[in-house]
């Protein structure tokens, strides 16, 4: 618990985005999470994000369940709308919330518990449906705010902070994303913003699903020697596999990546997405090799960065024919389609 | 990059900005949380310790710390240091018990100094209680030098004037007025161990324009003007009255105008405004009281008419000024006539020493200014010092004292047979503020308020007297206030990389980044990347840590936009940041010889 605030300065020398703000204008309130907690690296990346893509914090949804990571929505773009739904059920409320609004930006921020516990059937079909958002799933090993019982991504050999040894399989959610038809899937680390906040970047504009796995240490219940998700291990066993990084359609191309090695990813507003594989011989636009990559790992590395990219596939708004207007700004005539129109579609069904 | 050295006392010190950029090194965070705790006496003392004059300097320093404050990075005004250390002065107990006094045995060293303002003063301040024999020699019939005689009493009252003096006659400082030094080699023959010459730069600068000298009553020396108001043998002056110049000591000649019955006072400049060399605030407190302040206007001539003077010839200037702000060329556009009865030149002030006899063995250089040590200040002959004005031209009082301070030292080698480069270096402690969870010994959170403003006695009130002061000094809100805008840049954050897990804790939390974890690399331009930092503001260091156990990366500050306000501290899940008040040590001539070792104190 914190006993401070932190205060909001704007100094005169703060660099502004295009719309005029400043990253502080991304903050929402002080966090109440332990000090050195991965979320809250996480959250900063995040604001970070939205401050660098200029999108106005009006025009976003933030939307979590239950849990220490679903508190980080709190922490960021207060001005942007926001709820905190029941556990597990971020991924229906923000299914719901994109069929009346697609002209919102949706980001959903969950945890390992929330996601692959409680709330594992939700995700599944939101990521099934390509819902046009992006599912930061803050994963820590551990159900910190219940004091630290193995969660369902605990690796095989993780030792507890009192010292059990859990021998169940853990949970994959990349993998489970692959499997199920998510269209961008990637992992991260807290630690390492620099590749956090460019896979934020283009997890926010890719059209369709987009999950994020960030390991995200618990410094109170998994942070210790024998723990898989520790800082510690983490930084150890740590590999970059992808870097990737959105770049805006103005913004020219400045980078000059070695041909086969770059991989550029035109997306529907004419940015780019630019993949550069650390490892020459993987292709992250092949669903089994990524599959491969991910389950057949018998190291101990990590693989980090952009696991999966599939820019085809179309979300849930085209395959359902959503209406871009948001129907809040629909007459109500428009939207009510009448008594005799409704007999006349009933008609249709007998 | 190698991680940066903070066992350099300069380090910790730069950061404390304001008190980096007052010449006598002002403690100002200290005495401002001395304020802030009602401690009026100890800040009294923190300031005297350092600035010898807390209450004349509260008044009329020229602030070179208030532009470096850190705070006007943050918002468009620093925090009014100079109104705070009068509120010390205004506010504190008798603090006589707590100055040191003169011994009961002298050493038989006799020092003499050469004109009673800041910098001899200060020499007898310095030296008198280690137990040398100082003599002052003033040529006027009162002490204070510039302070009395160029400083208007509405600025700076006689009271506090001699009431800081007084404190160091009483030392045991002989002094000595009405005696005019007129020749230095008989005063090298009076048998002085050493010589310091304090006797400022007296000579106003005149302006030899056409009709000059036909009328000599009605055209003053501005300099010279104000000492004859300040010992009353000038009570009036002309209705309309013309300031030529745009310093400090024209808007003093303004105001006293004013005083003395002026109906109209105009100051002409011949420049626009941003390259007037008054402090903004001395000019904005002319313009109050209706003072009108005139650019573009060079003075061509003086107008007279049967030998009295009816008005002067100016030139209206155009300028082509770039985007920098300098001037590129200057051109006269037209000319024009304004009548004035008086005329008072204030462009400058330069040495002299008529009294210096040229085979004394002091050297001066082409503009007869005296070759002077920067160091030690010691002349090209053995044993005389210089400081002040007189050393190096016109500064102000500030440095005044600390020139003292550093001639002090050179005069205590110099008589006790020690080479005069052996100097006591700086020397920096640093003292954990930590008192548990969330609990420092220092306010840490961030106060929003704005500077608070200074009241005036109000215009009609005001030139009732030709000595009534006109700032009223802060009330005990605006105390209350103005303290807590003080960032406190002198608690440090020091940092402690073994214990470092790099979970990125103190950089979310920072409200300003200035904090990064990144490769280490050569290129400081990636580092200064990394974090955002502003390149315009590159005289601000950087700190770079040892690198971190896990990922061998390093841990960077940009020390110009930390607001010290101990939020890495309170986060760090570690306590790798600490909050350390640094009390940076410069000794004076009490303390060459004492054993000061700099420590952590944790």
């Amino acid at each position: 618990m914190t006993s401070f605030i932190k205060p909001r300065i704007s100094r005169k020398s703060a660099p502004k985005n295009k719309i005029g703000l400043t990253r502080q204008d991304y903050d929402g309130t002080m966090s109440t999470l332990c000090a050195g907690c991965g979320h809250d690296s996480v959250t900063a990346a995040l604001a970070r994000a939205f401050f660098e893509l200029s999108i106005k914090p009006h025009k976003v949804a933030k939307i979590s369940g239950i849990g220490c990571s679903s508190k980080t929505t709190s922490y960021l773009l207060k001005e942007a709308h926001g709820a905190n739904t029941v556990h597990g059920r971020m991924p229906s409320f923000a299914t719901g919330a994109m069929a009346a609004n697609t002209s919102l930006t949706y980001f959903g921020v969950s945890g390992d518990g929330d996601s692959l516990s409680i709330g594992i059937g939700q995700m599944i079909h939101a990521m099934r449906r390509n819902a046009n958002m992006l599912y930061v799933l803050e994963n820590n090993g551990v159900y910190g705010l219940t004091k630290g019982q193995f969660s369902a991504s605990a690796d095989i050999g993780s030792v507890a902070k009192k010292g059990t040894v859990n021998d169940q399989p853990p949970i994959d959610p990349c993998a489970l994303g692959l499997s199920v038809g998510a269209s961008f899937i990637a992992r991260s680390f807290s630690g390492d913003r620099e590749q956090l906040v460019k896979l934020i970047r283009a997890g926010l504009m890719h059209k369709g699903f987009a999950l994020i796995d960030v390991i995200s240490p618990c410094v109170s219940f998994n942070d210790h020697k024998g723990s898989t998700k520790s800082y510690e291990h983490t930084y150890k066993y740590y590999s970059k596999l992808v870097h990737a990084d959105y770049i805006p359609p103005a913004e020219e191309i400045k980078a000059a990546y070695d041909v086969g090695e770059s991989m550029p990813i035109v997306l529907h507003d004419g940015g780019e997405i630019i993949l550069r594989k650390l490892d020459p011989s993987y292709d992250p636009s092949d669903r089994s090799s990524a599959f491969s990559k991910i389950t057949n790992n018998n190291t101990k590395e990590i693989a980090t960065g952009l696991i999966y990219i599939n820019k085809n596939l179309s979300d849930m708004a085209e395959q359902n024919n959503l209406q871009e207007r948001p129907l809040n700004q629909i007459p109500y005539k428009e939207l009510n389609p009448g008594l005799d129109n409704l007999k006349e579609i009933q008609k249709s069904f007998r | 990059m190698k991680p940066t050295d903070t066992n350099n006392p300069d380090y910790f010190h730069k950061v404390v900005d304001c008190q980096w950029a007052c010449p006598a090194h002002t403690p100002v965070p200290t005495y401002i949380r001395q304020i802030a705790q009602g401690d009026y006496t100890g800040a009294y003392l923190t300031n005297r310790a350092s600035n010898v004059f807390p209450g004349i300097l509260g008044r009329v320093c020229d602030r070179p710390c208030e532009p470096a404050c850190r705070r006007g990075r943050v918002e468009e005004k620093p925090v009014a240091i100079c109104r705070l250390k009068r509120v010390a002065a205004d506010h504190k107990d008798d603090i006589k018990q707590y100055l040191p006094k003169k011994p009961s045995v002298l050493n038989g060293k006799k020092i003499a100094l050469v004109g009673a303002g800041p910098a001899s003063f200060t020499v007898a301040n310095d030296l008198a209680p280690l137990g040398y024999n100082c003599t002052i020699y003033e040529k006027l019939s009162k002490p204070g030098g510039l302070m009395r005689s160029n400083i208007p009493a509405f600025r700076l009252p006689e009271e506090v004037l001699m009431e800081e003096l007084n404190y160091i006659i009483d030392m045991g400082v002989k002094l000595k007025l009405n005696t005019p030094i007129n020749s230095m080699r008989s005063l090298l023959q009076e048998g002085y161990d050493a010589i310091f010459v304090g006797s400022g730069a007296p000579k106003g600068k005149d302006l030899n324009l056409p009709g000059r000298w036909e009328d000599k009553k009605h055209i003053h020396i501005g300099i010279n003007w104000l000492e004859e108001v300040a010992f009353e043998h000038t009570k009036k002056i002309g209705d309309n009255v013309l300031i030529i110049g745009v310093g400090n000591t024209a808007m003093d000649c303004c105001r006293t105008s004013l005083r003395l019955g002026a109906k109209s006072v105009k100051v002409m400049g011949r420049k626009p405004r941003s390259f007037f060399k008054a402090s903004d605030w001395e000019v904005e407190d002319a313009e109050e009281e209706n003072v009108e302040i005139i650019i573009n206007h060079s003075p061509e001539g003086f107008i007279t008419k049967n030998g009295r003077l009816t008005g002067m010839l100016f030139s209206i200037m155009e300028h082509d000024i770039d985007a920098d702000g300098n001037i590129l060329n200057s051109k006269s556009i037209a000319k024009v006539t304004i009548p004035c009865d008086d005329v008072i030149l204030a462009i400058g002030q330069e040495n002299a020493f008529p009294w210096i006899e040229v085979d004394a063995g002091i050297e001066f250089d082409q503009w007869n200014v005296p070759i002077v040590d920067k160091k030690t200040f010691e002349s090209t002959k053995k044993g005389v010092f210089f400081g002040g004005d007189s050393a190096f031209g016109p500064k102000n009082i500030i440095w005044a004292v600390e020139h003292g301070h550093q001639a002090a030292i050179s005069i205590h080698n110099h008589c006790r047979g020690v080479s005069l480069k052996q100097r006591a270096p700086d020397e920096i402690k640093l003292k954990s503020t930590k008192m548990g969870m969330f609990e420092w010994s220092y306010s840490n959170s961030y106060d929003e308020s704005e500077r608070r403003k200074m009241e005036h006695v109000d215009l009609v009130k005001r030139f009732s007297k030709l000595n009534m002061e006109v700032e009223v000094g802060y009330s005990p809100d605006q105390i209350a206030t103005e303290v807590q805008r003080c960032l406190n840049c002198d608690i440090q954050t020091v940092f402690d990389a073994p214990k470092c897990t790099e979970c990125d804790a103190c950089i979310d939390i920072c409200p300003v980044e200035c904090l990064s974890i990144t490769e280490n690399t050569h290129n400081e331009d990636i580092i200064r990347k990394s974090l955002n930092s502003d390149k315009n503001e590159l005289n601000q260091s950087l700190f770079i840590s040892e690198e971190l156990k896990f990922t061998n990366r390093i841990m960077v500050k940009d020390e110009n936009i930390c607001l010290h306000c101990g939020l890495c501290a309170e986060r760090c899940p570690t306590a790798a940041w600490d909050m350390s008040e640094g009390i940076v040590k410069i000794h004076h001539a009490d303390s060459q010889d004492t054993e000061y070792v700099s420590e952590v104190i944790k």
